[in-house]
Parts: structure tokens; sequence; C-alpha cells
């Protein structure tokens, strides 16, 4: 059987989804017998080809994450968004309330630390957006898995479960927000 | 089926004359899901998500009265999935972030979307600007994660007779207002021990200096469900009453 293609990345999140997925620890050995890694920090391969599988961990909170979010869906047959800030900004969102522009002041200008504190405006940073969207809000996104992070053992349900062709089911314990 | 009973997905349920369908399934052992009713208080049919099917037609079973012979459907999957999307509204139009609400595994607004097996919020979120109020020495007031159940303002009138809470505004404009004259919780009478405090069944109202005695992971709705394990959290995470 041809292995499973499978991308994953991070936009506005903290890499915690992707350390809860190695936590699968020695299953690991069993999913690179079934799958192969496409775009992925595992990988550091920079762009995603056709998949079967993508697992994206955080929110859109700028420009880039919206292009990688897009060649994601574009090339995923089956996208995943995995963990709270996908599915509802998390805690990147919390600055949703807060002036985009008070932000960078707070952290580059108030705040000691950082050289000439001035707003950094190189043309290569993205544009960031006034709020946090999760991914679901830019688009289709086909299984949710929520958590802060989701215990290993969710994410290794719902990546079986795919590769087997059945429907992704939790049980209770493995469905949390928090 | 005789005398004073009604049909829940088909399972005989007594009741006792006067009682609502919620009332005599409660007393029965039935969960029907619920946020906004309160064993303690009088109706208030606002929540809308214990509605079921009486006899065909859509009731809110808080509202409606019991009557021998009723049919009442209530678990099923129809019902189950409207009340999932009213679930998925009430955490889109407010600003409800589980992995830092005090509340998170106590809260019953997350413990009835873990039972309708919501994985996500699905409509597109307001993040509508509110306001925090930590004015008061014992008690946080987090408008960001209220639903307007009302239950806090039947509690501090009826009860603790102190009248400390309101909603104010329509529609999307309606929040969680506080009557003194600065508008603010440190300036009414509200002790910490008042019923108010104890009612409110997601993160708005938190008790200070408590929200953290257990860990997340050991709190009511981490291992078993609010069908389960039921929804009398007191306020201040230390489990059921």
């Amino acid at each position: 059987m041809a292995k499973l293609r499978v991308a994953t990345t991070s936009l506005a999140g903290c890499f915690g989804c992707h350390m809860s997925f190695l936590d699968i620890d020695e299953r690991l050995f069993s999913l690179v017998e079934a799958v192969e890694f496409d775009r992925s920090p595992l990988t550091d391969i920079k762009r995603c080809g056709p998949c079967d599988i993508g697992i994206v961990e955080g929110g859109v909170c700028n420009a880039e994450n919206v292009h990688v979010l897009r060649e994601f869906r574009r090339n995923c047959r089956i996208l995943v968004a995995i963990g709270a800030c996908a599915i509802n900004g998390g805690v990147p969102a919390m600055r949703n309330n807060i002036d985009l522009w008070d932000c960078f002041q707070e952290v580059y200008q108030y705040e000691g630390g950082t050289e000439g504190r001035v707003v950094p405006n190189d043309p290569e940073l993205p544009l960031p957006f006034d709020k946090v969207h999760p991914i679901y809000e830019v688009v289709k996104v086909d299984y949710f898995l929520p958590g802060c992070p989701p215990p290993a053992d969710a994410i290794w349900r719902l990546l079986t479960d795919l590769a087997a062709g059945r429907e992704p089911r939790l049980d209770y314990t493995m469905l949390h927000y928090d | 089926m005789s005398g004073n009973a009604i049909s829940i997905d088909g399972v005989a349920v007594a009741f006792e004359p006067g009682q609502t369908i919620m009332q005599a399934a409660e007393a029965a052992g039935v969960y029907i899901p619920h946020l906004c009713h309160h064993p303690e208080f009088a109706p208030h049919g606002s929540c809308k998500l214990c509605t079921v099917k009486v006899n065909g037609r859509n009731g809110a079973s808080c509202t409606v009265g019991a009557q021998p012979g009723m049919v009442v459907e209530n678990n099923t999957a129809e019902l189950n999935d409207g009340r999932r999307a009213l679930t998925q509204m009430l955490f889109v139009e407010g600003n409800h972030f589980c992995p830092f609400c005090e509340r998170s595994g106590n809260c019953q607004l997350q413990a009835v979307a873990y039972f309708l097996n919501m994985t996500s919020p699905h409509f597109e979120h307001f993040y509508p600007p509110r306001e925090v109020d930590a004015s008061h020495p014992e008690v946080l007031l987090d408008r960001n994660r209220c639903i307007l159940c009302e239950l806090c303002v039947r509690a501090s009138r009826e009860v603790d007779g102190k009248n400390v809470f309101g909603i104010a505004g329509r529609g999307i404009q309606a929040r969680l207002v506080v009557n003194s004259h600065s508008g603010r919780l440190g300036d009414t009478g509200l002790a910490a021990t008042d019923k108010a405090v104890q009612v409110c069944p997601v993160g708005a109202i938190i008790r200070k200096g408590t929200a953290f005695r257990v860990p997340v992971g050991k709190r009511l709705y981490d291992q078993a469900p609010i069908s389960e394990v039921g929804t009398h959290v007191t306020g201040q995470g230390h489990g059921k009453t």
C-alpha cells in the first residue's frame, strides 16, 4: 500500500500541538511505516505538494499565514485544524480587542530590549492583521481536533482513523478545549 | 401509561402536578441539556438548549408543564444538532477561550459543548469588546465569558436581596451591568459568599484566589460528561455540590 502523504504547519501557534504530536512516542515508528511527510517543521520542506492529510496548528494572524493556509488547502485532500488557536484563535486572539498599534508600541517602544525602540518595518515581514482568526474562517476545514494542546492519544486516534478511511471518533476524555 | 406520567424518549417518567418537563426529568435522573435553568430558581426559558419535542412540537422543557400522557423526545440527533448550533452561537458571540479560563473543566457551557460533541464553533467569531471588572477585592467579573443566563441577576435579587446585577441593552448590545453609582463591582455590597457568585455556570463571575485549587484535568467535567455528573458546581471549582 502506498504511504499516506502528510503535511503539517504551525501558523499563529506555539508549536505546542506539534510537541503533543511527538508525544505519541514509540508509535512514531509505526507512523513512519504508514506515512511520508511533505512540508512540515519535521522535514523542513518549504512548499507543500499534493498530500492526503494536511494538519494545521495555529490561527491566522498575518498575510503569510493566509498564503500558507491556502497552499495547504489547495494541496491536501483532507485538512485538519488542530488545537485551540486553529479553532478559535486561542491565546494569540487575546489581542483581538487591543488596538494593533497599541500592541506594537507596548512591545517595541515602551519596553527596553529592542534596538532603537522602533517598530520593525522590513518589507519582508508579513503584514499583520488587526485580529487573529481561526483557520476555518479562511478555508474549508474537514476535521477539528480541539485542545491546548490536544492529547497525543487524540492525535494518534485521529491519524489512525483517517489513515484507515474511518470517520474520526474521539473518546470523551480526548475531547477537551483546555 | 396511566396517572401522572410522561414519556421521555420512550421511557415513562412520573411527575408531580405543577412540575415542568425539566423538573420531572431531573427528578428521574434524565439529563436534558440546559444553561439558564437552575432547580432553585423560577424558569427563565432564554437559552433554549433544553428544547424538546412535546407531542411533535418544539418547546423549552424548563417552561412547559408536564401533562399526563405527554410524549417527549429529548436525546435525538435532530434536537442535539440544534442544541449544538445554539452552543456554537454562544461561543462566537462572546470571547470564550478555555485554555486560559479559570472555570475550564467546571464550566457548564464547555460541558454542554463536550456532551454535544462540538469540535469547533463553526460560525464566524464576533470577538466583541467586553469589559472586565476587577474592582471587587474577592470577586472578578469577566464579561467576555458571560452568556446572559441571568442566574446571577435572579440570585442577587431573590436570594441575596441585594439586586447587584442586571442586563442592559438589547440584542447584540445586551450586557451584564452592575448596580452601583460607578457601575463597578467593588462599589456594591456583593460578598464572595453570595448566591450570585456561586450560580454562574461559566467563567464570568469568579471568586478570586480559589480558581486553581483543583488543577485542570481533575475537574468535574474532565473525566465524565455533564449528563452523568450533573450541573451544580459551586461557583468556585470545588466540584459537585
